[in-house]
């Protein structure tokens, strides 16, 4: 059934489901640590009881859904050895470290102070909590940073030799991790990650909203999410643009890819194609619907730069145009939607209404889960874009795989989609559950004791009683 | 012998894995002894004596894959094939661990199913580390620069009794452990367990050890052969040291000392190991210098590691100090 064709396909699919599940979690727990670091610092300086209780609420969806980005995580450290252990050998000299660097300067940090960050605000005092707390935030942006530099060096390669072995050697350390198209990728990602949160926090102060319009903490989340979605939403367009503009530079064919040109533009006068089908096979766009000279504006601001379309470069060169088109499209087309969202409610709260427009507030609980969408899709054009290489125009995806039996990956591709839909779907489950929870208002007094710490609750007090936070 | 970055590094390696199995060791030995304990709330009690370390515990793994793929990524490149299986049952495993420490709380219906599931990914875990370690002892075949056996190589005999000592060993520390941070019921009940589990351990490494000489000629010169063998015979004598350490803690009811002893045993075999491995990384063909990245890759790493780790060490010490003594069921960490 398996040929040596299909190990090959059998490894890129793991790889791929395994890291889009991976990545989901981290693209909200980064954001999520600013936030709770946020609420922290708010509850600290103004003494409003609404931010610890807030803090508290997020906390818990934090610790679940960052369990989870843990576990995925590590299964991802390892799969660069299992599955693409020719890559490994040779981008090791180089990625290796990046990511030795991660581990050292963020993981450690990220969980060294997690458990302080959860449990240990009666321990070690109000201010080393807070101080954990920042850590732990700032852990996750360095985490991004040592990974997207990782990654932006596979796409964009700088700052390296190639010994007598075929391995890439560093030569320069700081233009491998400055390489040129890490900048972008970083400021998008982490914009990324922010504005996922936002949605996602922008969504749950919605929803109680509709339900209980009086909750000032539902009220609180939906405010400071709907400032993010006004202000970093117009600048991660900008950003978005300025990456496609670095990719044109650096990867023509993927652009010509995300962008559906089979044919090149050698006088300029590129139109964009909005929709269209794109057939690999027959190398067109079918039932394109275009808008003349737009293309050209966006991609090189100018009417008359000649673009290059797929046919430009070998067959056995070109990334496939049929998913990354749409993806790309989905990306962007979120991206303005959020935007939308965003003006929406500034709009309403320049009149006053912030709180008490319920289509604002519909229309946030549908937002919501959008952010994953744009991070995946944009993940998906980015590395799909990058094929049919793993180290862009040096080392083939066909030359990185690992010397493994069809029968071997196709079995551990079975466990991996099994366990992660049950594990990770149950955690999906639990973390909405919380979040139906109403948030509170204020603190119990009887919680705030020493045994009771706020946000520790005792174990089940007897064998048979489900546990107190279970109940609802 | 020419100073050489990929011995010090070999050296950070190792010790990452130590580090990696004495702490998340622990953790996996307080899995395997989940089902023996009296009852859910004893149960949950034992869990909190490591919610808040776990994670940090965890990251040594990380340390040791990820190190292993920066500085020796010949290494990485061919034991991660070559374990295949074994690599993805411990990653499955260490899934069901490690979500069950916030997933038994959130739930009232299948909180016994999460709970099964962290002794079983515990276990899992366990025993495919105890393996991956037989099979890497035994050898891996090599050819030019990839894995060259078959995907059953690493399932023999010894391997299977390397992932029983394993998790023998791995229940004794969590058992020493649960001395240390409970009392009462459950400390009495954790001293129960871990007298059978130390002598089942030592019988454990005795097998092992006896084993392993006739694994290869190279093992059996460096253990047996002349003048080698005397400083290998330094390592029994320790061990038996630790042992009459670990003894003497569990008769007496010291609190600390068992786990301590237990460390200690932990790291005499461990060196033991060290001492049949030598020069190789990956027995029997490859060896540290080999499969060492560039130096420019190795300096790179270390300016960080020479900095960075003393700071982990200080603030995982700091974090271990916050959460020091004995955990009551009144403070669960949930
Ligand atoms: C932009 C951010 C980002 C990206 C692209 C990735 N990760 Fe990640 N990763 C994180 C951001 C992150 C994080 C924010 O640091 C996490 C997420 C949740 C968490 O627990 O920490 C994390 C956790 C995490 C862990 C567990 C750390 C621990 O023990 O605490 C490992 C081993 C990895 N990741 C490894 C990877 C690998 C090998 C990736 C690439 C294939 C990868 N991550 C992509
Ligand atoms: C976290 C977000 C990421 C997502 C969602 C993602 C997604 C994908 C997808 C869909 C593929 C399959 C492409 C194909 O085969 O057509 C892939 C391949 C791959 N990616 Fe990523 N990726 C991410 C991050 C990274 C990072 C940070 C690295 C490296 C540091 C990386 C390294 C690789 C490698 C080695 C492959 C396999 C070879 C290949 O098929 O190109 N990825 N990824
Ligand atoms: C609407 C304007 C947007 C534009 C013009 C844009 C542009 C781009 C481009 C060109 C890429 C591919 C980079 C490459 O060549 O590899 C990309 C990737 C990506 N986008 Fe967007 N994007 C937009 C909105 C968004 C939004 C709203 C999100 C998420 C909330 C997002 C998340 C991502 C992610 C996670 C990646 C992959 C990582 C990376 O390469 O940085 N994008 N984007």
């Amino acid at each position: 059934m398996f040929n040596d064709f299909a190990a090959i396909d059998l490894a890129r699919f793991q790889f791929a489901f395994t890291v889009s599940a991976h990545i989901i979690f981290p693209a909200f727990t980064i954001g999520l640590a600013s936030f709770l670091a946020v609420l922290n610092a708010l509850w600290l300086w103004r003494r409003d009881e609404v931010y610890l209780r807030l803090f508290d609420y997020w906390k818990t969806i934090f610790a679940v859904t960052f369990g989870m980005g843990v576990v995925s995580g590590i299964v991802m450290s390892y799969q660069f050895g299992t599955n693409w252990s020719v890559f490994s050998d040779r981008a090791g000299p180089v990625i290796g470290p990046l990511m030795g660097y991660e581990v050292l300067s963020a993981f450690f940090l990220e969980a060294g102070f997690l458990g302080i960050m959860l449990f240990g605000r009666q321990r070690v005092g109000e201010r080393l909590h807070m101080a954990a707390t920042a850590i732990v935030a700032v852990g996750t942006l360095f985490s991004a940073f040592w990974i997207l530099s990782a990654n932006s060096w596979m796409q964009t390669p700088a700052g390296y030799g190639i010994n007598e072995l075929g391995q890439f050697v560093p030569e320069d350390w700081w233009a491998i991790i400055f390489n040129p198209s890490f900048p972008y990728r970083l400021v998008h990602m982490v914009l990324a990650a922010y504005l996922t949160t936002a949605f996602v926090v922008g969504a749950v102060g919605a929803w109680h909203l509709l339900r209980t319009p009086e909750s000032r903490g539902a009220a609180i989340m939906f405010s400071m999410a709907m400032w993010m979605a006004l202000i970093v939403t117009p600048i991660q367009i900008f950003a978005g643009d300025a990456h496609g503009l670095n990719t044109l530079a650096h990867q023509p064919a993927k652009i010509a890819a995300i962008e559906g040109h089979y044919e090149s533009y050698p006088e300029g006068r590129v139109p964009l194609i909005l929709f269209g089908l794109p057939d690999d096979d027959a190398g067109e766009m079918r039932y394109a619907v275009e808008i003349p000279l737009l293309g050209s504006l966006i991609l090189t601001h100018d009417l008359d730069t000649p673009m290059q379309g797929l046919d430009a470069f070998p067959e056995d060169e070109r990334p496939p145009s049929a998913l990354i088109f749409w993806t790309f499209r989905i990306m962007v087309a979120v991206g303005f939607a959020m935007l939308g969202l965003g003006l929406w409610a500034a709009f309403a709260r320049w009149r006053g209404r912030l709180d008490t427009s319920p289509w604002l507030h519909r229309a946030a609980v549908l937002m919501g889960p959008t952010g994953f969408l744009a991070v995946l899709c944009g993940w998906i054009t980015t590395e799909v874009g990058r094929q049919p290489y793993t180290v862009y125009g040096l080392l083939r995806t066909t030359d990185s795989v690992a010397p493994l039996q069809a029968e071997a990956v196709a079995t551990s591709l079975i466990a991996f989609i099994v366990v992660y839909f049950f594990v990770f779907g149950f955690g999906t489950l639990y973390v909405l559950r919380l979040m139906s929870k109403r948030p509170k208002d204020r603190v119990d007094i009887e919680e705030i004791g020493p045994t009771r710490s706020s946000g520790i609750t005792p174990v089940a007090a007897s064998p048979s009683a489900p546990h107190a936070t279970a109940k609802e | 012998m020419v100073f050489d970055l990929s011995f010090i590094w070999a050296g950070l390696i190792a010790f990452g894995v130590l580090a990696y199995v004495l702490l998340d060791g622990f953790d996996l030995g307080i899995g395997i002894l989940f089902p023996f304990l009296k009852d859910r709330q004893e149960r949950h009690l034992a869990m909190n004596t490591i919610a808040p370390v776990w994670d940090g515990n965890e990251t040594w793994l990380v340390l040791g894959g990820g190190g292993l793929f920066a500085v020796f990524p010949l290494a990485y490149a061919i034991v991660m094939p070559a374990l295949y299986p074994l690599i993805i049952a411990m990653l499955l495993g260490l899934v069901f661990r490690g979500v069950a420490f916030e997933f038994v709380h959130r739930t009232a219906r299948m909180q016994g199913f999460w709970e099964i599931g962290f002794w079983g990914g515990s276990l899992v875990a366990t025993l495919a580390q105890g393996m991956a370690l037989g099979a890497l002892v035994q050898g891996i075949t090599i050819e030019g620069r990839a894995y060259a056996g078959g995907n059953w190589d690493w399932f023999t005999p010894f391997s299977v009794l390397t992932a029983v000592a394993l998790l023998v060993g791995y229940a004794l520390l969590g058992a020493t452990w649960l001395i240390l941070k409970t009392e009462g019921e459950t400390l009495q009940r954790a001293q129960r367990f871990a007298r059978p589990l130390a002598l089942a351990f030592l019988v454990a490494i005795a097998a092992v050890s006896l084993a392993t000489p006739f694994l290869h000629p190279q093992y059996l010169e460096r253990w047996f052969g002349w003048p080698s063998g005397l400083y290998s015979a330094i390592v029994p004598v320790l061990l038996a040291l630790a042992v009459w350490q670990l003894w003497s803690g569990l008769f007496h009811g010291h609190p600390m000392r068992p786990f301590l002893a237990t460390v200690g045993i932990f790291v005499i075999s461990f060196a033991g190991l060290g001492v049949s491995f030598y020069p190789n990384l990956v027995p029997p063909g490859l060896t540290i210098v080999e499969a060492a990245a560039p130096d420019a890759s190795l300096k790179f790493l270390l300016v960080g590691a020479v900095v960075l780790i003393p700071v982990i060490l200080a603030y995982t010490a700091f974090s271990y100090w916050v959460f020091r003594g004995k955990v009551k069921h009144s403070d669960g960490y949930h």
